[in-house]
């Protein structure tokens, strides 16, 4: 009896196509790589500059300063003794939201151009490519960090004292928003590839951002303007939400707790804006598998 | 002996003249479809073949036959539009010297970046770090930012890390080119090393005297296609002849 009939290994058992991965589980698998790959990007984005890292704060610094005496002084909406209508804490409700919509823009902003950035590399060697979109969010993480704790120290100046539910929402907020970042990230990424028009579509969004969220006014302002329904529409933007959730937990403990959030805003909206971001970052996810397979050829 | 690479009729077609922006798609929508968007080339048309593991492979030709695509087929950057190609434990390879190095961080820091870009874990490169310091022959250097390397030394670094990545197949892209004679005998020294201790070679490279003492099996490409399949002599041969 000859075994060989029998036996149906051929000796190509074990073999697995290459260049077919598992997307972002992929890079949950790599993490000593994403460490590095931010580090590299840390490393080197502020490189040979004299005051490095600090350019992370100053330019929210001067950007808050201009919307401050702008917004707040200029056009009358922070509160004071001769403006008694305005945000009582100007200063604390325009910072919260910026570092967040900052946050958002720049891991957006990069995430969107990674894939191109990285061409080099992706046309060469294969590893999983989410990594760089990935990475791109992390580094706006860690640049964001620093800005955080600013903003903390300023409320304590303030008198703040958040209960564990607004920190909790602070925290959702900020995953919101994250995986949203995400989502879109690896959307406008792949697409870049293909369309470079891609990255200048981001960045017009990205303008509209700032003002289609509650950064520099109140949600209050939509809802007296524009009624109800446009609340509602409002408020299906996941980035407003996050905005808001800011407001919660690091505004309103300064400011006696006078103001209000939007209508059924903890029970609804934010976990309406939560499903949305999930939604945003697996539909990024299918996406960029769809359009991957032909980015080394295409870069 | 198992099989280690595995390609069945591979084909694979590049769009020229590929327009970047959605005007002109748009456009051409809006036109009903008409005419060709795109030119398209064949770079590999049926392919097939199967390397058993420890097999020592040429892929010769000439600009444009197509070997660098299939190369770039068996280490998963590109996928093909039909057939399939399946490989057997990790793929890595000098598809070109120092893909991965970024020239602002340090030699220590690009070990580290390189050697995980090419699938090693952080165990792995500590252990071999010292290792692949010694083969490259960088010394003090290695503390200091690889854009102020020669390109001798960049090259002995990238060559360094990749053959310490203990790779089951190794892809070698018209490297050896390059560096001084010294080190390009160590390196194939390192090569031959590395094929008896059972891992299987594919290396692309004009350089015929080169391939003739590292490979044993030839397969020669032209224009996409699989002409001629053989003892690396007679591959070589049938090069210098055509």
């Amino acid at each position: 009896m000859k075994t060989e009939v029998s036996t149906p290994d051929d000796g190509t058992v074990g073999l697995v196509s290459p260049g077919r991965g598992a997307g972002l589980r992929d890079v949950l698998s790599s993490r000593f790589l994403l460490k590095l790959l931010v580090d590299k990007e840390i490393k080197v984005r502020y490189r040979g500059s004299v005051i490095g890292l600090l350019w992370s704060y100053v330019k929210p610094g001067v950007q808050f300063i201009v919307f401050y005496i702008a917004l707040g002084i200029f056009l009358g909406l922070e509160q004071s003794a001769r403006n008694p209508g305005g945000l009582p804490n100007y200063a604390i409700y325009l910072f919260s939201g910026i570092v967040l919509v900052n946050f958002f823009s720049e891991a957006l902003g990069n995430a969107s151009r990674s894939i191109v950035l990285n061409g080099g590399l992706i046309k060469k060697i294969y590893l999983p490519r989410e990594l760089f979109p990935v990475s791109a969010i992390w580094v706006s993480a860690i640049h964001f960090l620093p800005q955080i704790i600013i903003l903390i120290v300023a409320c304590l100046f303030a008198g703040w004292t958040p209960s564990v539910l607004q920190l909790a929402a602070a925290v959702v907020g900020f995953v919101i928003v994250a995986l949203m970042a995400t989502g879109l990230g690896l959307i406008f990424g792949a697409v870049n590839v293909y369309f470079r028009d891609a990255e200048n579509l981001v960045d017009l969004l990205l303008m509209v951002a700032t003002w289609a969220s509650p950064v520099l006014y109140a949600w209050t302002t939509v809802r007296d303007q524009l009624g109800q329904t446009a609340l509602n529409i409002y408020l299906l933007n996941p980035l407003t939400v996050g905005v808001e959730t800011f407001h919660y937990a690091f505004w309103m403990p300064t400011a006696d707790q006078t103001q209000a959030l939007p209508p059924s805003f903890l029970s609804l909206w934010v976990p309406i804006a939560l499903a949305l971001s999930i939604v945003t970052l697996v539909l990024g996810q299918l996406l960029f598998r769809r359009l991957e397979g032909r980015f080394a050829q295409e870069l | 002996m198992p099989i280690s690479i595995d390609i069945k009729s591979i084909e694979k077609r590049f769009v020229l003249r590929h327009t970047r922006s959605m005007k002109e798609t748009f456009l051409w929508l809006l036109k009903g479809r008409r005419g060709d968007l795109y030119k398209k080339f064949s770079a590999l048309e049926g392919v097939s073949f199967t390397v058993e593991q420890g097999e020592t492979v040429a892929l010769l030709g000439f600009n444009g036959s197509g070997k660098s695509t299939l190369l770039k087929h068996i280490s998963g950057v590109m996928l093909p539009d039909s057939g399939s190609v399946r490989t057997r434990g990790r793929v890595a390879g000098l598809i070109e010297v120092g893909a991965g190095f970024h020239p602002d961080l340090s030699g220590r820091d690009n070990v580290f970046l390189n050697g995980s870009i090419l699938g090693m874990s952080e165990k792995e490169i500590r252990e071999q770090f010292d290792s692949i310091v010694e083969f490259s022959e960088i010394g003090e250097f290695i503390d200091t930012e690889v854009r102020f390397y020669s390109s001798g030394m960049y090259l002995r670094l990238a060559f360094a890390v990749a053959v310490h990545t203990n790779p089951d197949i190794f892809l070698i892209d018209e490297i050896l080119a390059v560096g001084d004679e010294p080190f390009q005998k160590k390196c194939l020294a390192k090569i031959k090393e590395l094929n008896e201790a059972g891992k299987t070679l594919v290396v692309v490279s004009h350089d015929l005297d080169m391939v003739s003492k590292v490979c044993d099996r030839g397969i020669v490409l032209e224009r996409g296609r699989v002409v001629m399949d053989g003892e690396v002599g007679d591959a070589i041969a049938h090069i210098r002849a055509s």
